[in-house]
């Protein structure tokens, strides 16, 4: 039995003048339980405090019931205050007799009466309090970043910076991402490679940071500040250690076939090959998919010409394991395949390309070297026609219903450089809305519009039908001067939608955290949270998180990684008291609790329970990692049997208030 | 698909060893008097039966068997197959430990439907086609078949076997009636009417509990109206609230979870068309997120596991405040 | 005053700790008034409401039972709404399925900063409740 003393607040006169405190006291001294009752003017002060320790001594209290203003406003004071005389801060209750009785209620008969019962409550609930304690966690000083775009890049070196060992995990054979590929970057028109390349170096040369490239996370194990990450680093048939990057097998290479992944596929490379000049690791791969000698054993060219000895035909993939505090998935994004966008022909002609294809094309180190030519004949181009929101904002199911947020921008851009380059070529931009918020982006756009000369059409292309001739006729609609437009053009350029990487999924159940219909990985709270995943320790950096430009994926990258240092800082993490538990004895095992769980907190364990008699059984049973649970309680009514309980709002203490508050 | 041949696949596979045991039916005091059995030698098959009396749904024994040492052989006609599935998906039955053989199923017999016809004194039925002749001690009794089918198999939702590790069956065409009719009936009723109708079937529980021990998705190791912790414990209705207390929550603990097996409604011993409470839950999951059959896979989520973000409110559904 | 005093309806209000009872308190402070009959349980988010609670509320004499969370895609444990949603739309379903008086049950969701809409769904509720008058259908007449 517990021995409850109940604390009646005045709030001054928010609560007197309309509750009888007196007679609140008063009432409640015969309830179950109670062994002391008062009131006094204002509960939370110093001298309102005091007498609660007081009495907690005095009378042995083991509960305390504060009757007052809302809990959201002083259960945390009241807590700290029975914890200061030492009875466990979790035996406190609040009833809440400010904001739901005296301030709604004008009749003291009334709110007097109310107030009663919500004490009651209150005190229903201490009777069947327990003391809880918030579990405590070791948090291992490692950072894991998965993937190596430009958001990996800046969360990394962040999380380096402030003295934290990280990992970067990246699928392809060098770091960079899309940001690599591009050409020059809006607003500022500088270059991508110049502003990117040097923070590529940094990574390589940061002591506190490993790279596995072309690797990908096996397994993830463990919760927030105790991870357990396998990374599977697939073979590249080099040893990494002698290679220089001199590249003299790439021109060995017989087989020269392979579609150039860095050039969208514009070009072709060499079965063993560097991505591209400013690789990092500069080092060679060899798709096995593409070599002669891996295939069918014939060749071994670039062994022999390999001038350090470093090509490894028989090397195999190789797990690694290791123990991360934190991970940040910064997994980025790839333009949406066309396959279903057959009116732009896109499949049809060469020349109808996707912004990031222009992006190679336009590229000094792009197959064209810069120079800007029609990939159907390598001629000079005189008329291109952009067309904006190809699959973005699309609600015919055919694209994404969002807004790729990136293509006004880069359009703009785009049309600008090649006014700029190519005087003579004429740009015709095709849009539904121009949207540019951001520091100087209207200006740019603007600029385009005004200075540049380019020809914006608002509207939206029909079809793109290719000519005999080797021209496109643009068919689409005016609406400012609502007419139909037929345009000759030499190229097309799609603006088209991005989406994340679809690998993001599988990474996605790995990590348990929650993924939306569009792939994006959820945040924790929209608002408040944004670069935090709802599945704590998870962290969310970049396009992963929805459509971004690069200074907005930097920022993101950089609160991400300053979120990371917070965790990585701390030696131990509290967990919360109010946690889901089992009742073993009574758990199905049915998984119907991890289902729901929002947070993964929820594994399984086959054990073995005595049935009497000297025999026993094998049940499997719910697990809940006390570190990961939030204690929303969302497993507690899933469970059928009732096993699931949450500490702090257990079916027992609910169904308590209920009775209380019913009592007539 | 034999009798004998059944027969001739359990002994085969007791007496070769490859299974300990075989889970079927067997014959109680009369012909019509059947239960699920288990089996352990081929002379203690001599009592394995299969007939129109079979419609005991034997998935829910598995959860004991399959933890015994040793493969057990069960049968399962195709509605069984779907309680085992979702079993399965809720990691109830050891999988590796049980060997299943699809059989076919034509529809089951309700003694009772065949009592209620004035037949007396049965010594024992067959089944021709679509008529039944039963014998009496007063002579042979012809019905149609229709007329004394069980409940559960005038709906039946499928004949085709969803799990099975070897099928002896052949194929039964389906026919059934819409499962959903004598819900919308209900649903079309007035509020007054409808409670009427309820109190008038629920009052009649007698909190016998084989709704709950028959239904396979009633496998809880212990539940709630058992658990004094619970705050809805019981052993029998003190009064209307709990007679409708009982049945709203084994409703809504198997919801998203029942496959529809009927034999809630087979085993009342009330006759409650207990089905009808389950069957309501399943109409409204179908209407308001997507058709969704229970057991008929292992690894989907189930509709209260689930969510879109524009499921319907429940103000949606029945209007605002009023 | 009245000497036979005249009966009132119960009502019991499930608010999640984030939004509804935030804009519970919020009603309150703005001293934005609703019927005293209505007594609200606090719970960590509307996915921690079992059905349980709800019948326990009807059988210990409740009248009407509402059940308030964050709004849908807002829920600070990110999805507990949405099953909070379906379980209640089935269970009220089924309520009024057996007869029980729709109007009886009802779902509304209150953000924080919803102080106004709380004190009117509430001043509402409680007047269908009025309106409906007592529980009869889902009492146990031992509690009363």
């Amino acid at each position: 039995m517990q021995r409850i003393g109940v604390f009646v607040c005045w709030c001054g006169s928010n609560i007197a003048a309309t509750v009888d405190v007196e007679r609140v006291a008063e009432a409640v001294k015969s309830e179950p339980g109670v062994v002391f009752s008062t009131q006094y003017q204002y509960m939370c002060s110093e001298n309102g405090q005091q007498l609660i320790r007081q009495a907690i001594k005095e009378h042995n209290l083991t509960g305390v019931v504060v009757c007052s203003c809302s809990p959201r406003m002083h259960e945390a004071t009241f807590r700290k205050t029975a914890e200061s005389a030492g009875i466990n801060p979790y035996m406190v209750e609040i009833a809440n007799i400010r904001e739901q009785v005296s301030w709604i209620h004008k009749d003291i008969e009334e709110g007097t009466e109310k107030a009663i019962i919500l004490a009651r409550t209150a005190i229903a609930k201490v009777n069947l309090n327990a003391p809880l304690t918030a579990g405590e966690t070791k948090v291992t000083k490692r950072a894991l970043v998965i993937g190596g775009g430009i958001a990996g890049i800046q969360s990394a070196l962040d999380i380096a910076e402030a003295g934290y060992e990280v990992d970067i995990v990246e699928t392809k054979p060098t770091i960079g991402g899309r940001m690599a590929q591009l050409d020059k970057t809006f607003p500022t028109l500088d270059c991508a490679a110049c502003i990117l390349t040097p923070k590529m170096v940094d990574v390589a040369q940061n002591e506190k940071i490993t790279l596995y490239t072309y690797s990908e996370i096996e397994d993830v194990k463990g919760f927030v500040g105790n991870f357990s990450v396998k990374i599977r680093k697939k073979a590249r048939y080099i040893n990494e250690d002698a290679c220089t990057g001199c590249g003299v097998c790439m021109n060995a290479c017989p087989s020269k076939k392979g579609l150039n992944e860095f050039n969208q596929g514009l070009n072709n490379r060499p079965a063993i090959y560097i991505p591209f000049a400013q690789a990092i690791p500069n080092i060679a791969v060899i798709d096995p998919q593409q070599c002669l000698k891996i295939k069918n054993g014939k060749c071994g060219l670039c062994a022999m010409k390999c001038p350090s000895n470093a090509i490894d035909y028989t090397q195999t993939d190789e797990i690694v394991e290791r123990e991360y505090g934190a991970i940040v998935v910064a997994t980025g994004y790839k333009t949406i395949d066309l396959d279903k966008f057959g009116e732009y022909a896109y499949n049809e002609s060469k020349d109808v390309v996707t912004s990031l294809e222009l992006e190679r094309l336009m590229n000094a180190a792009g197959p064209t070297k810069g120079t800007l030519l029609r990939p159907s004949d390598g001629e000079h181009p005189h008329d291109i026609t952009f067309i904006q929101c190809v699959g973005s904002r699309d609600t015919s199911g055919c694209g994404k219903p969002y807004c790729s947020k990136i293509c006004c921008m880069y359009t703009a851009k785009h049309a600008m450089l090649i006014r700029e380059k190519y005087p003579d070529v004429k740009v015709h931009i095709f849009y539904i809305d121009v949207r540019t918020p951001g520091k100087n982006y209207d200006e740019f756009y603007r600029r385009a519009a005004e200075q540049y000369g380019v020809d914006y059409i608002k509207g939206m292309v029909g079809k793109v039908y290719p000519q005999p001739n080797g021209k496109l006729l643009v068919q689409g609609s005016d609406l400012i001067n609502n007419e139909q437009v037929l345009i000759e053009s030499d190229m097309v350029v799609l603006a088209t939608a991005i989406e994340p990487e679809p690998s993001v999924r599988r990474i996605a159940t790995l990590l348990t955290t929650s993924i939306d219909t569009n792939n994006f990985l959820t945040e924790a709270h929209a608002k408040l949270r944004p670069v935090e995943s709802p599945t704590a320790g998870i962290f969310l950096s970049g396009v992963c998180q929805g459509p971004k430009d690069i200074p907005e994926t930097v920022s993101q990258a950089s609160a991400c990684a300053a979120k990371v240092i917070g965790l990585l800082a701390k030696n131990t993490l509290k967990g919360n008291a109010c946690v889901a538990g089992p009742d073993e004895s009574m758990c199905n095992g049915c998984s119907v609790c991890a289902n729901v769980c929002p947070y993964g907190a929820i594994t399984y364990v086959d054990k073995e329970f005595r049935l009497g008699g000297g025999k026993t059984e094998t049940r499997r049973v719910s697990q809940v990692n006390q570190a990961i649970c939030q204690g929303c309680g969302a497993c507690t009514v899933a469970c059928p049997s009732g096993a699931m309980d949450l500490k702090g709002f257990a079916n027992k203490q609910i169904m308590a208030e209920v009775e209380a508050i019913c009592k007539r | 698909m034999q009798v004998s041949d059944i027969k001739k696949k359990a002994s085969e596979m007791l007496l070769s060893g490859e299974v300990k045991r075989v889970i079927g039916w067997k014959k109680g005091e009369f012909d019509y008097d059947l239960t699920p059995a288990t089996f352990e030698s081929v002379e203690e098959l001599e009592d394995f039966v299969y007939d129109g009396f079979c419609g005991a749904n034997l998935s829910k024994y598995l959860i004991k068997e399959s933890k015994k040492e040793g493969k057990t052989l069960v049968f399962m006609k195709p509605c069984d197959t779907y309680s085992f599935n979702q079993l399965l998906k809720e990691h109830r039955i050891v999988r590796d430990n049980v060997y299943v053989v699809a059989i076919d199923c034509e529809g089951k017999l309700d003694i009772d439907k065949i009592k209620s016809k004035g037949i007396k004194g049965i010594l024992s039925v067959k089944e021709d086609g679509d008529e039944v002749i039963i014998d009496t001690i007063y002579g042979e009794s012809k019905v149609v078949k229709g007329e004394v089918m069980l409940e559960k198999c005038l709906t039946c939702k499928s004949k085709e076997h969803v799990a099975y590790d070897e099928s002896m069956a052949q194929g039964v065409e389906n026919v059934s009636l819409d499962r959903f009719s004598e819900v919308a009936k209900l649903e079309a009723m007035t509020a007054d009417e409808r409670y009427e109708f309820w109190r008038g079937e629920l009052s009649k529980c007698i909190r016998c509990n084989a709704c709950r021990n028959v239904c396979p998705a009633c496998s809880c190791v212990k539940c709630v109206f058992d658990n004094d912790a619970s705050g809805v414990s019981a052993k029998s209705n003190a009064n209307e609230f709990e007679e409708s207390m009982f049945h709203i929550i084994r409703a809504f603990h198997v919801a998203g979870r029942c496959t529809d097996c009927g034999e809630c409604s087979r085993v009342c011993p009330q006759h409650i068309p207990l089905h009808l409470i389950n069957r309501k839950f399943i109409k409204d999951i179908n209407t308001l997120y997507g058709e969704y059959q229970a057991g008929a896979d292992v690894d989907s989520r189930g509709p209260l596991t689930n969510y879109t973000t524009d499921d319907l409110d429940p103000s949606d559904i029945f209007g605002g405040n009023k | 005053m009245q000497e036979v005093k005249e009966y009132t309806p119960l009502i019991v209000a499930f608010c999640c700790n984030w939004c509804s009872y935030a804009g519970a308190d919020l009603a309150g402070s703005s001293r934005l008034s609703y019927p005293a009959n209505v007594k609200i349980i606090r719970v960590p988010c509307s996915c921690r409401v079992n059905p349980m609670f709800i019948l326990k509320a009807f059988q210990r004499g409740a009248d009407g039972v509402i059940m308030c969370g964050c709004h849908p895609g807002d829920c600070h444990y990110t999805s507990g709404n949405y099953y909070a949603r379906r379980r209640m739309s089935l269970l009220f379903s089924m309520l009024d399925y057996m007869g029980i008086e729709r109007e009886r049950t009802r779902v509304e969701w209150v953000s924080a900063a919803e102080g106004a809409k709380f004190a009117n769904v509430m001043n509402e509720f409680a007047k269908t409740i009025n309106e409906l008058g007592e529980n009869k259908r889902l009492e146990d007449l031992r509690c009363k």
